[in-house]
């Protein structure tokens, strides 16, 4: 059997079919409809091992987790105390389960905003964003996290349940609802490519995987009518520009290589175009959001013309308006660098005084290399590798510490 | 941490009618200084810039035309930056553009109020 084919079609399948069975359940019991989406899957590989896997196996799918719901509703013993009077509630519903693309959508839909809840903390909600909506194996995410198995288990675990308790009363949201929560859900995406873009330590397939899914969840939303659509199109913007250099980035032997080491011919022009395209989409209106800033500068990253630098450090001084965080404002100071002088950014740079941040003390030695003052370079790179933590960013940084030594003498 | 505001004062002139490129230079010389308050994660708030349309109403009930207190000076703007103390304040005001065109740059501490 094709493993690989096999297991693309129960990612795609996983999130879908958890979708629906909770929508039918309540979210109550996430577990439940895990158990059974598994037990789905269990049962797929076994008959499909000696008879092939079938003509329309999503199909094939959909019937199967049906059939086990219904069984399921039918065997527990609590059903008639606690299901049957909702069931007899709902029984125009149940007698017709059906697990159709329609339902499917509008279950996903209603998982994201269910899922993205901002009360967990940034990382359960990642976890659990990337298992339910993208259909990740708990294998996977402790990959993208650098982390095992039961870590990841028992984070998704705790997820699930203040999930289930705050959820309890509210599993049907009004449309006023879904608006309002649709900044947190982009906030989730933002953070899943993130993961996927940034992190270097997952393995490349991963990490590709993880910047389509994100891809995927934000084009899925905006699809739908009842949301402001600007936004969102920043969004998608933002990720085809940086997804186009995702190939390029990684290509380095020593880590990930950053804009002006990239092989330009690396780049995805395809992709380019396509966040160009939603980057006009996104300027309806005059709304301007971070994730409009961001594209504007993954954008003006791909072009090679006069005032480029200057663009940038306009935007990156705009979304220090919005919102401050440490790679802005070293991004910033490095911009302002290309744009005005070094000198200046210099100045600027021993303003930020982040202490004990590996990036910021090699940013200075960048700014200082750039100013040919290869002692003060040397100097900041030592100070960097004393606060870097992963072995990778020590590496590179000794890498660097060579070349300048190379070029003292 | 406390928070001050900045208020940005200059005398216009009517003589003066910059060209597109003069213009561009000043916004970008506002722009790269309030960007650098906001890479120190100090810039509360980038406030406003204040037109030159305006009115003053006065307590005996009548308006005069313009925004100008008693003297010719007005206010351009302001934004609001954290800082440790005033004297932070006023270094976060150095380079200020408005300085560079012979205005003032007032910082002024910001109340608060216990229990509000």
């Amino acid at each position: 059997m094709d493993n690989k084919l096999l297991s693309d079609i129960f990612k795609s399948e996983y999130s879908n079919l958890i979708a629906v069975l909770s929508s039918y359940y309540g979210l109550k019991d996430l577990e439940l409809a895990e158990d059974i989406v598994s037990d789905t899957f269990l049962r797929a590989m076994k008959t499909w091992s000696y008879k092939g896997i079938p003509e329309y196996p999503k199909a094939w799918l959909r019937k199967v987790a049906q059939n086990l719901m219904l069984e399921h509703f039918r065997r527990k013993k609590t059903f008639e105390e606690k299901i049957a009077p909702e069931l007899r509630a709902r029984t125009q519903q149940i007698k017709e389960i059906e697990i159709t693309d329609k339902i499917i959508e509008d279950s996903q839909l209603h998982m994201m905003f269910v899922l993205c809840d901002n009360k967990l903390n940034k990382e359960s909600q990642i976890c659990i964003a990337l298992r339910i909506l993208c259909g990740f194996s708990i294998e996977e995410i402790a990959k993208a996290f650098l982390s095992n198995k039961e870590t990841i288990n028992k984070k998704l675990y705790r997820a699930k349940k203040a999930i289930r308790e705050r959820n309890r009363v509210e599993t049907n949201l009004t449309l006023n609802q879904y608006v309002t929560r649709l900044d947190n859900v982009l906030r989730v995406i933002y953070l899943i490519f993130n993961e996927g873009y940034y992190s270097s330590v997952n393995e490349d397939n991963i990490r590709h995987e993880i910047c389509w899914e994100a891809m995927r969840l934000s084009i899925f939303l905006s699809e739908h009518k009842i949301f402001p659509k600007q936004k969102i199109h920043a969004l998608i913007a933002l990720m085809c520009f940086h997804t186009s250099r995702l190939d390029a980035r990684i290509s380095g032997e020593k880590g990930d290589l950053l804009y002006h080491e990239q092989d330009k011919s690396k780049w995805n022009s395809a992709l380019i175009q396509k966040g160009e395209k939603y980057l006009k989409l996104s300027a309806e209106g005059d709304m301007v959001s971070k994730y409009h800033l961001e594209a504007g500068i993954a954008y003006w990253h791909t072009r090679d013309n006069n005032g480029k630098w200057n663009n940038i450090l306009q935007l990156y001084n705009k979304l220090l308006t919005i919102e401050y965080s440490p790679i802005i404002a070293m991004n910033r100071t490095y911009a302002l660098a290309r744009a005005n002088s070094i000198v200046e950014a210099i100045q600027e740079a021993h303003k930020l005084e982040l202490k004990n941040n590996h990036h910021y003390f090699c940013l200075l030695a960048e700014l200082y290399h750039m100013n040919n003052n290869i002692e003060k370079e040397i100097e900041y790179l030592n100070v960097a590798i004393g606060f870097a933590n992963k072995k990778s960013e020590k590496e590179l940084i000794k890498h660097r510490l060579e070349k300048a030594s190379q070029l003292k003498t | 941490m406390k928070d001050f505001m900045m208020l940005f004062h200059s005398e216009p002139n009517p003589d003066f009618n910059p060209t597109p490129e003069q213009i561009e230079e000043e916004v970008k010389a506002w722009q790269d200084w309030m960007g650098g308050i906001g890479a120190q994660g100090k810039l509360k708030n980038p406030g406003e810039a204040l037109g030159f349309e305006g009115k003053t109403m006065h307590a005996d009930g009548t308006i005069t035309d313009g925004p100008y207190a008693e003297l010719k000076e007005i206010v351009g703007g302001f934004i609001i930056v954290s800082a440790e103390s005033i004297e932070e304040a006023i270094q976060l005001g150095k380079g200020c553009p408005a300085l560079s065109s012979g205005g003032k740059v007032e910082v002024r501490d910001i109340m608060v109020f216990d229990g509000m």
